[in-house]
């Protein structure tokens, strides 16, 4: 596990370096990822090892334990938002519906963008 | 026996006892969402934010003395976000398959995250320095905190209605992909990963692992995306 950590933080420090020394609007843990999915892949294709059994390594245990918790780690940050509720003030209601309204439209929007396009695809692939 | 005050005083000022209360009010908040057969509507980090900041009012804890020991949670966000490489390998090819409906449905998804907000609050008469607040709230935190900020919009402000839009998306994305008859997980999970950042990717993979690899990558591209949006937006505002 502890492997595994220091690979998971040593890719989230060369993320933010990355980020830092480029000013790119992207945090640093996203290329950190991207640089670790790289990473893992080109081990596979050096040591023949198979990417897609990776949950059984110690990687992929410890990363399943992370991302089977996501929700944990928005704690902390959560419980200080509910302290800084005051903030919305006298826009509250313009606020909520702005939310509700704009979360349900994007969801629908995005959902279909993206099925829209993949059958086109899809279709163009067909023979 | 030593004064139990005395004992509250040391442990309140600790972040052992914040820490551990973090870890366990969460265990009960998941273990409710389990006994409700994961009902979208019983959402862990919802029930764990809302208990957490309840105890810290009738505690009288300051949020900082809290922070102290929750922390050490907070830290893993970044650690937790490189493993998402690790669906990402596992589901390398469907994700190679969806290309270009990603890419379309990025596009099309960030424009309506940042436009419809600030239609619905510019309808109902907010002034500029709320909808710049409130653009960039599909977007995880730390993103939608920095363009806020630098448009002139109120960080703290962001962050409320950023925590309050993964909430919304973690609850509503269930009922309504199933109202729409939509099964494919992957167009699901990058919907809800657009619209609610990190807090719509842990709802995500709960429900199935695909989505939350879509969600994931959905996260990471809008981030992206809203912060060279909100800017060219908020010229025409």
């Amino acid at each position: 596990m502890i492997r595994a950590l220091a690979l998971l933080l040593a890719c989230q420090l060369t993320g933010e370096t990355l980020a830092r020394a480029l000013g790119a609007p992207i945090p640093g843990p996203v290329i950190g990822l991207a640089l670790l999915a790289i990473g893992v892949l080109i081990h596979a294709r050096v040591t023949g090892a198979d990417p897609s059994k990776i949950e059984s390594t110690e990687l992929g245990r410890t990363a399943g334990a992370l991302l089977g918790s996501l929700g944990l780690l928005f704690v902390p940050a959560g419980v200080g938002v509910v302290q800084q509720l005051p903030v919305v003030g006298a826009y509250g209601a313009a606020l909520a519906a702005a939310l509700v309204g704009s979360t349900v439209l994007t969801l629908i929007v995005t959902v279909y963008v993206f099925l829209f396009v993949k059958r086109l695809t899809s279709k163009a692939d067909a023979p | 026996m030593s004064n139990p005050f005395a004992i509250w005083v040391y442990l309140s000022a600790s972040p052992l006892l914040w820490l551990t209360l973090t870890l366990v009010v969460w265990l009960f908040a998941d273990f409710l969402a389990r006994a409700a057969n994961r009902n979208p509507l019983v959402n862990p980090v919802l029930i764990s934010i809302a208990l957490m900041g309840g105890i810290l009012v009738v505690t009288d804890a300051p949020y900082q003395k809290y922070f102290e020991g929750a922390q050490f949670v907070h830290f893993l966000l970044g650690p937790a976000t490189v493993a998402i490489a690790v669906p990402l390998v596992r589901h390398r090819a469907l994700v190679m398959a969806n290309l270009l409906p990603m890419a379309a449905a990025l596009i099309a998804g960030a424009i309506v995250a940042c436009v419809s907000a600030v239609a619905i609050a510019a309808a109902f008469g907010a002034p500029r320095q709320v909808l710049v607040s409130l653009a960039p709230k599909s977007v995880t935190a730390g993103i939608a905190m920095a363009v806020s900020e630098n448009l002139g919009g109120v960080p703290a402000l962001t962050a409320v209605l950023v925590i309050t839009t993964g909430i919304l998306g973690a609850v509503v994305v269930t009922p309504l992909m199933n109202a729409l008859r939509i099964k494919d997980f992957a167009a699901r999970g990058f919907a809800v990963g657009l619209a609610s950042h990190g807090i719509g990717t842990a709802r995500a993979f709960v429900v199935d692992e695909v989505a939350g690899t879509f969600a994931g990558i959905a996260m990471g591209l809008n981030g992206l995306a809203t912060s060279l949006i909100v800017p060219l937006l908020m010229r025409w505002m």
